[in-house]
């Protein structure tokens, strides 16, 4: 690669920096800039580092196996000596391209959306500082660095979430996503620990390159594997550590579009794939992750049916997709985990905007039964959520149908999987995808199609964004049905993705699939849809919802609007003891320590008594106590006289 | 010459005489005239002591006559800074009544 083919490349590097320096300028002045200042300068330095990323991306060789951007010596001791730099490679670039792209949009829409908020300026520097954080995860080259943005991302997500913090229910969502990705946390630093054992290096290249050579299903491998799962599990929200996820929609709509559906839910994904090689020679836990992603996958649509919150239907349906992704790189199809994980992107930031729209037109409504034949009055938005709606719901010819059928295809023939389950594990993601058409079909037709359910006064006021609002809606619709040709299946055409990732993440072996078993899973993909968009019509059109009504009212209702009780699971399981053993601890606190504490007092108490009642302030008194001390010294002196 | 003796039992009844005008006055002025009584008896054993020494030829004769000086001087300016306070005191008081100063008791 000539020099400056490789500046050029290196310019991505500098996309990070960009968004810090935005992030500053809006904590440190944004107050006294006037309204739409914050928003654009936000938005203009992702544009710009969305610019770098491009000029990177072009100038990137396809076959080059990755560019380096050292930036210091972060420690050295013993054996350990860790080097802080950015790798910038296909995978690093797609991801890079896809935050700051992506985050370009949100922004802009942001700016509509946060007017007059009074947090405006606050808003875009928490919201700039995240992009920077996610930058540096995607780019990091070792683990500790990836960890950096990692927790960065962590804190930007608590910080959104609790933005309008003087709820307490929004701050309590923050604490919770925060709480719950800890776990996660502790998983990464303990994966870290085993990598550095069983690696001696913490360099991500150094670490995957050699991978292969250690035994094929070691335990050690397998364990580095299951760490770096649960990480991954805390940071995407998957099965058991989903919980946060739902709750986090408390934030505002950008930052659940921005930080809760493209970008920092889909990095364990990204994880994953990373460290692909890893996985590759352990089955144990790549069939692990393939499994807790399924059953993530269909827990959450499951959820998902009972929802009445507009965000939250969405928020399961996120952790129902990115469930979908986990399930593919768990499969060992790495790219085609980061090709729903793009084309997710697009689909559902567009959704969550576009039901931002729909909140910002109403005054805050978030209750979809209050909603109805909104597409009527917002005709832009209804237009862009419909093509979200279908492109999720894996419509043929729209993104979704294209990721959906290649993480289909690679579960049933991935070798990593062959004899654990990869038939089970197939069906229930088919089974997913008609759950996936369904309740994304009982959303829009909710929000925006039938008839008004909500006051005429409330609908009048009801009108189309402004354009800052409703350009971006567009620019995410038109990518909802363009980037799925970038991976197109074997039988169709070329595969342009995959051609691309290929160098740097590989993919764990598979059995080839013939032209007519690819023809037969695309049919049964096409089958799911229609079944789940048919049902969804029967339901809701045809049957006018009696039917959802009375199964909502009854224990299944109950069951998925309450997420499958995993939130009273948890709270009987770790906060009740927890709490226990705390009101134990106080007691002994209260009843024990502090009652010596106070008892060691009561001597000094008394002594202080005494020493006071001599202090009465009377002159005359201390006067004579000084005489009567000289006599008696006096009289001392003198008796030791006589007697000697 | 009048013996030393008599002297010292002067001086000590001087003393005796403050000692008790102090605790028994209630009027700072009073009080200060005490101590003024109590310092000056002190001085007169002094010099008593210091002509005894002078009598008897001894060397630290002077030292007792020394000391006296320094107590004059430290008089002079205990009552000079008293007697402001007392000053300040009476102008917001209009009393010199010790027994009432005791505010700041605990």
């Amino acid at each position: 690669m000539s020099d400056s083919v490789t500046n050029l490349v290196q310019l991505a590097a500098l996309a990070p920096l960009l968004a810090l320096v935005g992030s500053i300028i809006n904590g440190l002045f944004g107050r006294s800039l006037k309204e739409p200042l914050p928003g654009i300068i936000a938005s203009t330095v992702v544009g710009a580092a969305f610019v770098l990323a491009l000029v990177a991306f072009f100038a990137y060789p396809a076959d080059a196996l990755g560019v380096r951007v050292h930036l210091g010596s972060f420690l050295s001791a013993g054996d350990l000596s860790l080097d802080l730099g950015f790798m910038i490679d296909q995978l690093s670039l797609v991801m890079t391209l896809i935050i700051t792209g992506i985050g370009f949009l949100i922004h802009v829409y942001s700016i509509g959306y946060m007017h007059g908020d009074a947090g405006y300026s606050r808003f875009f520097a928490q919201l700039n500082l995240f992009v920077a954080a996610m930058l540096v995860l995607v780019l990091a080259d070792s683990f500790p660095l990836m960890f950096i943005g990692w927790e960065g991302v962590g804190v930007c997500s608590y910080l959104l979430i609790s933005f309008w913090y003087t709820q307490k229910e929004n701050a309590d969502a923050g604490r919770k996503a925060f709480i719950v990705n800890r776990v996660g946390d502790v998983g990464f630093l303990l994966a870290m620990f085993l990598t550095f054992k069983v690696f001696g290096s913490l360099d991500i290249q150094t670490v995957t390159a050699a991978a292969p050579a250690i035994m094929f299903g070691s335990v050690a491998l397998t364990g580095i594997g299951l760490l770096y799962l649960v990480a991954a599990a805390g940071k995407s929200a998957q099965v058991p550590l989903q919980v946060w996820l739902p709750d986090a929609m408390a934030g505002p709509t950008p930052v659940s579009a921005l930080i809760h559906a493209a970008t920092m839910v889909t990095a364990g994904v990204y994880l994953i794939a990373r460290i692909g090689p890893i996985y590759a020679q352990a089955p144990g836990a790549a069939a692990t992750v393939a499994w807790v992603g399924v059953l993530t996958a269909l827990i959450a649509a499951f959820c998902a049916f009972a929802q009445t919150d507009i965000k939250r239907i969405l928020a399961y349906s996120t952790i129902s997709q990115v469930g979908f992704m986990i399930a593919a790189v768990g499969a060992g199809a790495y790219w085609v985990g980061i090709f729903h994980l793009l084309t997710h992107a697009f689909f559902k930031a567009l959704l969550f905007l576009s039901s931002g729209s729909v909140i910002h037109a109403m005054g805050g409504e978030q209750d979809v039964r209050r909603m109805g034949g909104i597409g009527a009055r917002m005709k832009i938005t209804g237009t862009a959520a419909l093509i979200g709606t279908l492109a999720i719901a894996g419509v043929p010819f729209l993104s979704g149908f294209f990721s959906k059928d290649a993480i289909l295809g690679h579960e049933l023939s991935s070798n990593l999987l062959a004899g654990r389950g990869s038939e089970v594990l197939f069906a229930l993601l088919l089974i997913t995808a008609i759950a996936t058409a369904f309740y994304m079909f009982r959303w829009y037709y909710l929000v925006f199609a039938g008839e008004p359910r909500h006051e005429r006064a409330v609908a009048e006021k009801i009108h189309e964004t402004p354009s800052v609002m409703s350009v971006p809606l567009v620019v995410l619709a038109i990518g909802s049905v363009l980037v799925g040709y970038l991976g197109l299946p074997a039988v169709i055409g070329r595969n342009i993705i995959e051609e691309w990732l290929e160098p740097v993440i590989g993919s764990a072996p598979f059995t080839h699939l013939s032209s007519s078993s690819e023809w037969l899973l695309i049919i049964a993909s096409i089958a799911a849809v229609a079944i789940g968009l048919g049902a969804g019509y029967w339901v809701y059109v045809v049957n006018k919802g009696k039917l959802a009504e009375r199964l909502g009212s009854g224990a299944l209702g109950t069951l998925s609007r309450n997420g499958l009780g995993f939130d009273a699971v948890n709270r009987a399981l770790l906060t009740k003891p927890a709490e226990s053993v705390a009101d134990g601890l106080s007691v002994l606190d209260r009843e024990v320590l502090d009652r010596a504490v106070v008892a060691s007092a009561a001597p000094v108490d008394l002594l202080g008594k005494l020493a006071t009642a001599w202090q009465s302030g009377q002159v005359r008194m201390y006067a004579m106590a000084m005489l009567a001390g000289a006599v008696v010294l006096a009289v001392l002196v003198a008796a030791l006289e006589v007697l000697s | 010459m009048v013996a030393t003796e008599y002297y010292v039992a002067l001086s000590a009844v001087l003393f005796g005489l403050g000692a008790v005008g102090f605790i028994t006055r209630r009027s700072a002025i009073l009080m200060f005239l005490s101590v003024e009584l109590m310092l000056n008896a002190a001085n007169l054993a002094m010099i008593a002591y210091a002509r005894q020494w002078t009598t008897a030829g001894g060397s630290q004769a002077l030292q007792g006559q020394g000391a006296v000086f320094i107590i004059l001087a430290v008089a002079a300016a205990e009552v000079a800074v008293g007697l402001g306070i007392l000053v300040a005191i009476f102008r917001n008081r209009a009393s010199t009544d010790v027994d009432l100063l005791s505010e700041v008791r605990a």
